[in-house]
């Protein structure tokens, strides 16, 4: 018996209410379905929603708690000794349970660990099996209830009209879901953290070095939290994308739109496109593998001390990352300006560039604000670009020549690789993914805000 | 008319001043066409610079060198298939050391090779994958016992480089990784023909490894199909259903308006707070396997579920109302002029916003870090649930490795991971184009 | 009024035409929009370019400033000359040819500026005025003219966008004025407007009638009749009748222009 089986077994048990709650309904109309208020299938879709809806209730809820339920037990079990032995971390406990679990040739030894292995088979069995019965009589529960209702005169159609409508209503309610879920999460994990750490030192602290103690007899530094150093090169990465992918992508957008013929349009689209649709992670290896070195190399020559990987390769490549990012939206924002103002500029005798710089721009202005802010906020957030390029080494400098690090660099170097889920160290990670989400959140609010004011002035 | 003092004499666009104006303006306008050009072929050149720079590494990755050398399979290695019987026999095979025979046929090809030391550095010449290579040979061809072959063995990645030209011989020694002993080796086998670059299947065909002419990229191809599936399950069905109910059903109030902002919000957070979402929701609460497609997938699909939105809903909003009026007016319900109308002819629409968001999400890596989606993982995943990994977070991991052969495995995997993208996207665009509806 | 004019006419008959199209041809890719007109343009005088919607009259009023370059498929040929000069010879420059040849359109389309800076806005690129006393003077004196001063005076610095449409209306001409041009090209400038404001804009035109040469295209046979001394009335792209006001109005010579007036198409 396992999780699918358990779907499979109601999907089954829906068509099968699907055919009988159809032929019922046929039968009582004496065959004629123009006797039935609804079309028979109706009669069927709802015997099936009847039953599918409380059986996948149900059944959702063992799969999102059932191992947690279960895991809980089992921990609750075990002696402290083997905890110990295992720096306290109960994922590495159970790791051993399930390895013990699953191959039983495996070279585990302590017998508590093979007692809990056993004893979570046991309850394993037993969780599934109560899902099982759990969602299947619910499910059988539904078919009754349907098929009790399956008359002539119930008014199917409609009753299966509004379940299908109310899953669309809670379709589009996910998205909500997934938004109040990050903002759940990352704050519930950074209130753990700030419980450690002071939320003034994470915000004001110069100093970041998460290194704690993994385990309590270690020697080792407390560990610094203090995340300006990031926040800055964080800012000085995106400033120097901005550099680059500012006036490049408004450029190209004006040379698009205002001069480009039909056919150098039909080419630069598409190339702009591929441009924005290369994934972040090639741009990173372009950066960290050609741009980084070359900048090294033109800084040797030029006697300039360029560290290999410097906040300016970084940002130069997330630079170029963004350029079809700005130009596409700044393209909108331009071709929003109505021609006929383009027209009244020209008509007083302006060269084009004097139409562009003094009426077009000045009335796409929103746009375009809207567009960079977009842009920073997409700087902000980059991962792998910086990840690849940027470097490791906390750095509170200005200087775009030495190697900086990023919010998001160590949200990545915090939590790759095995860590004890609720140290310290790694809590951090979320403090940061938090101060990351509403920093872009507010530019977006911000960027989206203008952007949507200006569309109402020109339509 | 009334006071003709206000009157202003007619310009004089003749004057010196003024010409002179003129062309001040004009060069002004060059000057600023000139600028929106160079944006143009500058982008144009950082996507030419880009492509050229990974094509040209990436196409090496995809050739492999070996060495032809006469191996000896040897009985007293391998044991006599006619004396034992068939399974004593494969054991025997998977237990030889298959290094003797390689040894003992690089000796016969340098004999003047004699200290243990110089020995095994001749056989570091061949890649660690040759004695499966030979190994397999045997077992498909148990008659090869006793008899000397010619056999093409992969060579190991330093000697890759050398036949690449990535190892530049004339530094001095102590700056390259070969060193003058195995260089000349090498030119002796060259010399001899002995050396030659093949297409690498084995590429396109295995999961990762620590030796970059072993490793594959189709335990990572896996990994990204199983996760997009994932996506795609759960991303098409909620996203065009949340579309449908946010054009057609929805009433206006503020709890509608609040859906609308907050898909358009979703639609800009950094992916690498999707990836947070999923290992403090999927990982950390709901406990699903770590490393596997079925949580990269959700991940994902969270991720992608707002493009699919926007997309859906602009497709079903460009569907005339005429046609909702025209169903109506058969009697339809609400719910079938939905279904049975409106949807169908939004589909080319939806679909190409699904394809676009797919290739998003194929794309992705740093969610995919942050669910552990980032191990070194050589098996081929065998469900949703297995361990694996993807196609960018295996260039990711292979992008960090040290060798050298690393960077042109890196690209080559870049190569095929934009092929992917350029395929799907062109998908796009031929659906859109084909069913393209002018109302 | 329709009688003062008509002598006029025959005053001026003897004068150089101030704008003159010879034979042209208007195509838009394969659409032959206008075809082979010869229409004269005099200082003093207002013609009305009248005919069904479609008929042309608007793309061959674009010609005379030639803003139909800014639309790539079109074609232009023929001959057109400002003072006897050919428009479109190369040595012309268009930036200039349309600081001499102002035009106002359908729609007022002020810039989202202020009402000063409007109309500042010619007289800034062209390099009108030297100090800003000087632009001081050239706006309000357009202003006035545009009959628009005493209404904005007080309110120079707010946008242009916030006037009333007919007050935009008059902003733009104002605007076209501000560069001092010789002709005045109007594409139904009183479409977007209600009647009073219309009232307004005629009056306006009324008033510049005598300082430049007037071309304004209507569909309305009333205002063609109250503004214009010449009317010129297009069909299909062809111009089916030139002549006095007057005489168009109560003496067509053409069948279908009489078809016209009397409202029997259009």
């Amino acid at each position: 018996m396992t999780s699918s089986a358990i779907f499979l077994f109601l999907v089954m048990l829906a068509l099968g209410s699907f055919v009988f709650a159809r032929q019922k309904a046929l039968a009582g109309a004496g065959g004629d379905p123009a006797k039935l208020h609804s079309l028979p299938r109706h009669y069927g879709y709802f015997a099936a929603t009847c039953v599918l809806l409380p059986g996948l209730f149900a059944f959702g809820i063992w799969v999102i708690f059932g191992n947690s339920i279960i895991e809980g037990l089992i921990l609750s079990g075990v002696p402290d000794r083997v905890f110990e032995q295992n720096g306290d971390q109960a994922t590495l406990v159970l790791n051993r349970i399930r390895l013990a679990v699953e191959n039983p040739n495996s070279p585990e030894t302590d017998p508590d660990i093979l007692a809990a292995a056993a004893k979570f088979q046991a309850i394993y069995l037993k969780g599934i099996w109560a899902a099982f019965v759990l969602s299947i009589s619910l499910g059988l529960v539904g078919l009754y209830v349907a098929v009790n209702r399956t008359k002539p005169d119930f008014r199917a159609r409609n009753k299966f009209e509004r379940v299908v409508l109310i899953t669309l209503g809670m379709s589009s309610v996910i998205a909500i879901a997934t938004t109040l879920g990050i903002v759940a999460s990352l704050l519930f994990e950074s209130l753990r953290f700030f419980q450690e750490v002071s939320i003034a030192e994470f915000v004001f602290g110069l100093h970041w070095s998460p290194q704690t103690a993994l385990r309590a007899d270690q020697v080792a530094s407390a560990g610094a939290f203090g995340a300006v150093p990031l926040f800055a090169g964080t800012l000085l990465i995106s400033f120097i994308a901005m550099l680059v992918a500012g006036p490049i992508g408004l450029l190209a957008a004006i040379y698009l739109t205002q001069y480009a013929s039909q056919r150098m349009r039909k080419i630069a689209k598409p190339m702009l496109e591929v441009l924005a649709g290369v994934p972040t992670v090639v741009y990173g290896f372009f950066a960290a593998l050609t741009v980084a070195p070359l900048f090294r190399d033109m800084g040797i020559t030029l006697g300039l001390d360029i560290a290999s990987e410097s906040a300016l390769a970084a940002g130069i490549v997330m630079g170029i990352m963004i350029i079809p990012f700005v130009s596409s939206l700044s393209d909108d924002a331009i071709t929003a300006v109505p021609k006929s103002l383009k027209d009244g500029s020209l008509a007083l005798g302006a060269t084009p560039s004097e139409t562009i710089k003094q009426v077009v721009l000045p009335a796409a202005l929103p746009g375009i604000v809207g567009a960079f802010l977009l842009a920073i906020s997409r700087a902000v957030g980059e991962t792998m670009i910086v990840v690849m390029a940027a470097g490791m080494q906390p750095n509170l400098t200005a200087n775009p020549f030495e190697a900086v690090t990023t919010v998001t660099v160590q949200i990545v170097a915090l939590l790759t690789g095995d860590q004890e889920f609720d140290s310290a160290k790694t809590l951090s990670a979320f403090a940061l993914g938090l101060a990351l989400f509403v920093s872009t959140m507010v530019l977006n609010v911000i960027a989206l805000k203008i952007v949507r004011k200006y569309r109402e002035v020109y339509d | 008319m009334s006071d003709n003092a206000k009157e202003i004499k007619p310009t004089d666009w003749h004057s010196p001043e003024m010409n002179a104006r003129i062309k001040r303006r004009y060069r002004k306008e060059k000057w600023f066409k000139g600028l929106g050009f160079t944006a143009v072929i500058l982008a144009a050149m950082f996507l030419v610079t880009l492509i050229g720079r990974i094509a040209g590494d990436g196409l090496y990755g995809f050739v492999q060198t070996s060495i032809e050398l006469d191996i000896p399979f040897e009985e007293s290695i391998l044991g006599n298939p006619r004396e034992m019987s068939k399974a004593d026999f494969e054991e025997n095979v998977r237990r030889a050391n298959m290094l003797r025979i390689i040894d003992a046929s690089l000796q016969g090809h340098f004999p003047d090779v004699k200290s243990r030391r110089d020995r095994r550095e001749l056989l570091r010449m061949v890649s660690t994958g040759a004695r499966a290579q030979i190994r397999d040979m045997v077992l498909a061809n148990p008659s090869l016992v006793g008899t000397t072959e010619r056999v093409r063995l992969l060579a190991s990645d330093d000697v890759d480089q050398l036949r690449k030209g990535r190892i530049d011989a004339s530094e001095p020694e102590a700056n390259r990784k070969v060193k003058d002993k195995e260089l000349g080796w090498y030119q002796k086998l060259k010399e001899e023909g002995r050396v030659s670059l093949n297409f690498h299947t084995t590429f396109l065909t295995s999961g990762d490894s620590r030796d970059p002419e072993l490793a594959g990229i189709w335990g990572a191809t896996v990994g990204s199909a199983l996760t997009l599936l994932v996506t795609l399950a759960i991303a098409f069905p909620i996203g065009v259903l949340t579309a449908i109910y946010l054009e057609e059903f929805a009433p206006k109030n503020r709890l509608t308006d609040l859906i609308e902002v907050n898909i358009n919000n979703l639609a800009a957070v950094p992916s690498i707070v999707f990836g947070l979402l999923g290992l403090a929701v999927f990982l950390g609460v709901m406990h699903l396997p770590r490393s596997a497609p079925l949580v990269g997938g959700l991940t994902l699909a969270l991720m992608t579920l707002p493009t699919i939105i926007i997309a859906s809903r602009a497709s079903i909003k460009a569907v005339p109302p005429s046609i909702r009026d025209a169903a109506r007016g058969l009697g339809a319900s609400p719910m079938q002029v939905v279904f049975h109308h409106v949807v169908p002819l939004a589909m080319p629409g939806i679909l190409t916003g699904t394809i676009i968001g797919m290739a998003q999400a194929l794309g992705e890596t740093a969610p995919l870090l942050m669910i552990g989606m980032v191990a070194f993982i050589v098996d081929i995943p065998g469900g949703v649930t297995d361990a694996a990994t993807a196609l960018p977070v295996q260039i990711f991991l292979w992008a960090d490795s040290p060798e050298r052969a690393f960077v042109e495995k890196t690209s080559a995997a870049i190569l095929v991971l934009l092929t992917f993208l350029i395929a799907m996207n062109g998908l796009a665009i031929w659906l859109r184009q084909k069913f393209e509806q002018h109302w | 009024m329709y009688k003062m004019a008509s002598e006029l006419e025959t005053m001026t008959e003897t004068r150089k035409p101030k704008m003159l199209a010879e034979n042209v041809n208007v195509f838009y890719g394969t659409n032959h929009a206008v075809k082979g007109i010869t229409l004269d343009l005099h200082q003093d005088e207002v013609t009305a370019l009248i005919g069904p919607s479609g008929c042309g009259k608007s793309t061959f009023l674009r010609c005379l400033n030639r803003m139909n370059d800014t639309v790539a498929s079109c074609r232009v040929e023929g001959r057109i000359t400002l003072d006897g000069e050919d428009i479109y010879a190369s040595r012309i420059d268009v930036v200039q040819l349309r600081a001499r040849v102002g035009m106002v359109f359908q729609k007022p389309n002020p810039f989202p500026k202020s009402i000063y800076d409007n109309v500042a806005y010619g007289p800034r690129i062209h390099g009108l005025a030297q100090t800003r006393t000087d632009l001081d003077e050239i706006v309000s004196t357009a202003l006035e003219k545009a009959g628009l001063w005493n209404e904005v005076k007080d309110r120079l610095e707010s946008p242009g966008t916030a006037l009333s449409g007919g007050q935009q209306q008059r902003l733009c001409i104002a605007r076209a004025i501000a560069v001092n041009p010789e002709v005045i090209l109007m594409d139904e400038p009183c479409s977007a407007l209600d009647p009073i404001a219309t009232a307004k804009v005629e009056a306006l035109i009324d008033e510049l009638k005598g300082r430049y040469a007037i071309a304004i295209v209507t569909h309305s046979m009333q205002q063609a009749a109250r503004v214009s001394q010449k009317t010129a009335f297009f069909h299909m792209g062809d111009l089916v009748e030139h002549g006095d006001t007057t005489e168009i109005f109560t003496a067509p010579k053409q069948e279908r222009t009489r078809d016209y007036i009397t409202g029997r198409f259009g």
